[in-house]
């Protein structure tokens, strides 16, 4: 199905399932226990050996020996591989370190080794035993701020359009600060995991992890030399990725080539204190924003300079993403620095872009609304625009950023917030209130199924996974509602290489580009239905097939009927901006003595075109906002300059937010349809929900206390000096 | 995790004569902290001594009014009895601010005491560490390094990291007194003051118990009364270790005693500290951390252990 056109009609404005409060297909299995995750593979690999890896010692050089002989000597081991053993392998898409082969370390905790044995315990404790001996690399600087400093100014800009220079040298008011983002590591629930069965050296099947089958399918083709033919990659159920699992990593690779020096299937799961290292990390940024505002509030120019670090040759945050787009204004001067340092490899993170540059760009946001002595709500919708600004031409396909800000306003109660920042006490807490807003582009990537009418049971098969998000639900209940037929009869098969390939599950593209595929799918199987039967533009509803006088159950078909289409995305969206738009208000107190900081309440409204199911767009917002409330408070991969690697590594020392971190959350979603998005009418959301947390909390912060913190996350050190004397 | 031999004894006496004759031995009790670390291969015991079958899980009442406490006696257990509650609040408010209800499930009385160190650079088997590999240097002190955690004062050039425990700091207000018994089968008595060592140029010793030596009862003196209070300070509300926490016993005349956990490698009191608690907490905080050396990265634990107090003399 080729999407050429703005949808006008069709029949999800008579949805009768998809839009409604609907409970996860696949809860049942989750909550028993019985959904298979990767390493737990025991009904279709149920001889598989253990794997574990061993990872580098130091941040960066060459080894120059192994000395892996008492490893291979120790009780139950059965193979051991190690890094010298092999060529360097082929890099897949996105691996811009090696994952495995070779004697160069170019990251801590680089996998090196890979030990098989009988039980788990037998597998670590031999890896333990590899000697290994290291020529370090030169002492690399990695001071991000310093670099930043030397790259300031320099090279073209990404985005550049107005006289910036006259802008703000003509302007009322003049913002200018410098703000700094850490290093967050993803930290989902489940590790990189995968099983996999190579024992004869011929196919491969590897039940993994991941969020994109295709893209890992591929990239295991190409670090290993095979045909794609003869790998199957199947992704059931996911842990968890927040992009951490987009790519091919070390744990499926590790685990191929145990199976195949074992000669049988081998499971292997990153150990936690691994992966932060091992993967892949959202870097740290630092960025310098000027905004020049007119006295009436109209911005007139925004100048956003960012710097992130990867390893030569990768993708650094590009914290500027937001800033062409978000806010009006007649000038702008845009420029991202992605700089190379010998750093464990940075990559995506749930909002890649957004979710940095909205932690610096919505705080100075704030700080000019004040400057401008404006109420920051206010200042923002002033700042609207329903066009691109560097290109008056591209309007948005449908934006309610303006309903998002007001909407949450009444909501929270903002009228009563806090308006003399320090100024508000409840005992030994200062009180604050902070908004900031939210914006997430609403990327779409072509997406296939496969549709079976099968005994008046429908069949998708689609290698669409299911990362915790509700994929699984949201298909079926679009399928039910393409076909006429109800939740119960769908049957969902997901998330392995035989099925059509789908978008996969990343950037809050999988909801609007799956389910738009599933549709594709669902009308191809119509037709073919109506063709098959001589029917003429048929209906289908409560399980029939009706065209004028004729009716047929679905049901009554005996023959299985099949339909295969994918959605592909018409040039007539280039003629809009997409986005995702949402407004966040919180409430914190600040403990005027010590400075611990605790959110009191949360609030997010969100524009995201048609909410496909409430329940799990709702658990999608909230997820996002805890992260929000990490990134804020307690997130930092602390980064041990000297020697090149997150000392933090593990979950005791990289603080996530916990229970008891997270208050009354709320969640309104505007009723928005956007038409241009998808034949659904519908976006992503998935990630909507951490852009512009953060710095809610940051306002909310600055309101309680009078003290402007630019530097995440916000602890208490950084500010202790300057809370009341005691 | 290296392998081992275990056993599980029937009675104090016959763990330590076990503990005496088999080289390389450990007690096991929750295992909280001592499988974590079996399993980084920080510590490789030759033979694991199962101490769960010793009773040691009562807490009954002393002679004086105070109270003797099983070594077993689990944290939830101990955080939730009456007499506790009743009369060292401090103990209680201590221990419910550590871990997670499911870790103090496991947790026991004498293995909390006996925690290691959550230092990173202890914790990563990659990195030189002078507690874990004595002469191997300290990866916290290095040029660069992530200290922000770790210690200020009481700390040495071979070692920086800090005692863990919030219920300890509890006990050491509270004047806790330490029963075991020897290798050679003697009972004898530690105060909590001298249980644990500072680390000087040996780190890697950090209590006074000899090698086999069993901790069988903590025993608490009689109520000493006045408000007890614990403030834990910390980046996120739960689940974390202190980045500075302390426990207060304050009277109604104002004098009172005063113990800092998350600052030194051990719970960190001075009685000439308390001795300046009329004085207010700048006073006692000029003496209690007289001769503190922070790095530059947890500095800020100075400042905010005065003020920390102030809060709580506030409250008091």
């Amino acid at each position: 199905m080729k999407f050429n056109s703005p949808v006008e009609t069709n029949l999800f404005d008579d949805a009768k399932i998809i839009g409604k409060p609907t409970q996860r297909v696949d809860g049942p299995l989750k909550v028993t226990g019985t959904a298979p995750y990767a390493y737990e593979r025991n009904d279709a690999a149920p001889d598989a050996l253990y794997g574990y890896p061993l990872g580098a010692a130091i941040g960066h050089g060459r080894i120059t020996a192994m000395d892996a002989e008492a490893a291979r000597n120790a009780p139950g081991v059965r193979a051991v591989v190690t890094t010298l053993d092999i060529d360097p392998l082929e890099k897949g898409m996105n691996n811009v370190a090696r994952l495995f082969g070779g004697n160069e370390v170019q990251h801590y905790h680089q996998a090196i080794a890979v030990v098989v044995a009988e039980t788990f315990e037998q597998a670590r404790a031999a890896a333990a035993r590899i000697d290994v001996t290291y020529e370090e690399g030169e002492a690399a600087d990695l001071d991000l701020d310093a670099a930043f400093r030397r790259v300031e100014g320099s090279g073209e800009p990404d985005t550049l359009f107005g006289d910036v220079d006259a802008a703000f040298r003509d302007a009322a008011v003049v913002t200018d600060q410098m703000y700094h983002t850490p290093g967050e590591s993803h930290t989902m629930m489940e590790p990189h995991a995968s099983t996999v069965d190579w024992s004869d050296g011929g196919d491969m099947t590897v039940w993994t992890s991941n969020q994109m089958i295709n893209w890992n399918h591929q990239s295991i083709a190409t670090t290993f030399g095979i045909e794609p033919e003869r790998i199957r990659v199947e992704s059931p159920y996911v842990g968890g990725g927040f992009g951490a699992k987009l790519w091919l990593r070390a744990d499926a690779v590790l685990a191929a080539l145990g199976s195949r020096a074992a000669g049988v299937p081998v499971k292997l799961a990153l150990p936690r204190p691994m992966v932060m290292n091992n993967t892949t990390h959202r870097s740290a940024t630092v960025q310098r924003i000027r905004l020049a505002a007119n006295p009436d509030g109209t911005l007139k120019g925004i100048w956003h300079e960012a710097a992130a670090y990867c390893l030569p040759g990768g993708r650094g945050e590009n914290a500027t993403a937001q800033t062409p787009i978000f806010y009006a204004g007649e000038t702008r001067r845009v420029k991202n620095h992605v700089l190379d340092m010998p750093l464990p490899e940075t990559a995506d993170m749930r909002a890649p872009g957004e979710a940095s540059g909205l932690m610096a760009l919505e705080i100075a946001m704030d700080e000019m609304a004040e400057a401008l002595e404006m109420d920051p709500v206010r200042f923002r919708i002033i700042n609207d625009t329903q066009v691109n600004p560097s290109d008056p031409d591209i309007p948005f396909s449908d934006r309610h950023f303006v309903e998002c800000l007001e909407r949450g306003a009444e909501a929270f109660g903002w009228a009563e917030r806090n308006t003399s920042a320090g100024g508000r006490r409840d005992g030994d807490w200062l009180i604050g209130h902070g908004v900031a807003g939210a914006y997430r582009g609403a990327l779409v990537l072509p997406s296939g199924a496969r549709a079976i009418l099968d005994g008046g049971k429908l069949i998708i098969e689609t290698d669409m996974t299911d990362i915790g998000t509700g994929s699984y639900t949201i298909i079926a209940q679009t399928a039910a509602e393409t076909m006429g037929m109800s939740l119960d009869d769908v049957e969902m098969r997901m998330a392995h290489s035989a099925y059509p390939v789908s978008s996969g599950s990343g950037g809050q593209f999988g909801a609007p580009s799956s389910t738009s595929g599933v549709y594709a799918a669902c009308m191809a199987l119509r037709e073919k239905i109506a063709g098959n039967l001589g029917l003429q533009d048929p209906t289908f509803a409560d399980g029939n097939v009706v065209s004028g006088e004729t009716r047929m159950s679905l049901s009554d078909i005996n023959e299985e009927v099949s339909a295969e289409d994918a959605i592909e995305w018409g040039d007539f969206q280039d003629g809009y901006a997409m986005g995702t738009f949402g407004a966040h208000f919180v409430e914190v107190g600040v403990h005027a003595y010590t400075g611990e900081t605790r959110v009191r309440r949360m609030l997010a409204v969100c524009d995201a075109g048609r909410i496909l199911n409430p329940v799990t767009a709702r658990s999608q917002v909230i997820g996002g906002m805890v992260m929000g409330v990490g990134a804020a408070l307690s997130e930092d991969m602390a980064l041990d300059r000297g020697r090149g690697f997150f000392a933090n590594h593990d979950m005791a020392s990289y603080e996530v937010a916990v229970h008891a971190d997270i208050p009354d959350q709320q969640v309104i979603f505007l009723d928005t349809l956007d038409g241009v998005a998808t034949p659904l009418k519908a976006k992503g959301v998935g990630e909507l929900g951490l852009c512009g947390a953060a710095p809610a909390v940051a306002n909310a912060m600055y309101n309680a206390t009078g003290i402007r913190v630019r530097d995440y996350p916000l602890t208490m050190d950084k500010f202790i000096d300057q809370l009341p004397s005691i | 995790m290296r392998a081992f031999s275990y056993e599980k004894p029937a009675n104090p006496s016959e763990a330590v004569a076990r503990a005496a004759e088999v080289e390389g031995a450990k007690f096991l009790a929750g295992g909280t902290n001592l499988l974590d670390l079996m399993k980084h291969e920080i510590e490789a015991p030759a033979h694991v001594i199962d101490v769960n079958g010793l009773g040691l899980d009562e807490v009954t009442e002393t002679e004086d009014g105070g109270l003797r406490i099983g070594t077993l006696v689990t944290n939830t257990a101990l955080s939730a009895h009456p007499r506790i509650r009743r009369d060292y609040p401090v103990l209680t408010r201590a221990i419910a601010a550590g871990a997670t209800g499911q870790l103090r499930n496991k947790a026991t009385t004498g293995g909390n005491l006996l925690q290691r160190t959550r230092c990173p650079y202890f914790f990563d088997t990659n990195m030189p560490c002078n507690k874990r590999s004595p002469g191997s240097g300290c990866g916290a002190l290095t040029e660069g390094a992530f200290s922000r955690q770790l210690g200020v004062i009481g700390t040495s050039s071979s070692c920086i990291a800090t005692h863990p425990s919030d219920m300890a700091v509890a006990m050491r207000v509270l004047d806790a007194i330490v029963e075991t018994v020897t290798p050679s089968g003697m009972t004898r008595e530690i105060a909590v003051e001298d249980l644990h060592l500072l680390p000087g140029d040996t780190p890697e010793r950090e209590t006074a118990l000899m090698p086999g030596e069993l901790i069988t009862h903590v025993r608490l003196p009689a109520p000493v009364g006045g408000t007890q209070a614990y403030h834990k300070v910390r980046d996120r509300a739960s689940y974390a270790f202190a980045l500075v926490s302390v426990a207060l016993v304050r009277q109604a005349d104002g004098t009172g005693r005063v113990a800092l956990g998350g600052v030194a490698p051990k719970p960190w009191r001075r009685a000439d500290a308390d001795a300046q608690l009329p004085n207010g907490a700048a006073a006692v905080m000029s003496v209690l951390l007289d001769g503190a050396t922070p790095t530059e990265e947890n500095a800020f634990k100075l400042t905010l252990a005065e003020r920390t107090l102030a809060a709580m003399l506030k409250e008091a």
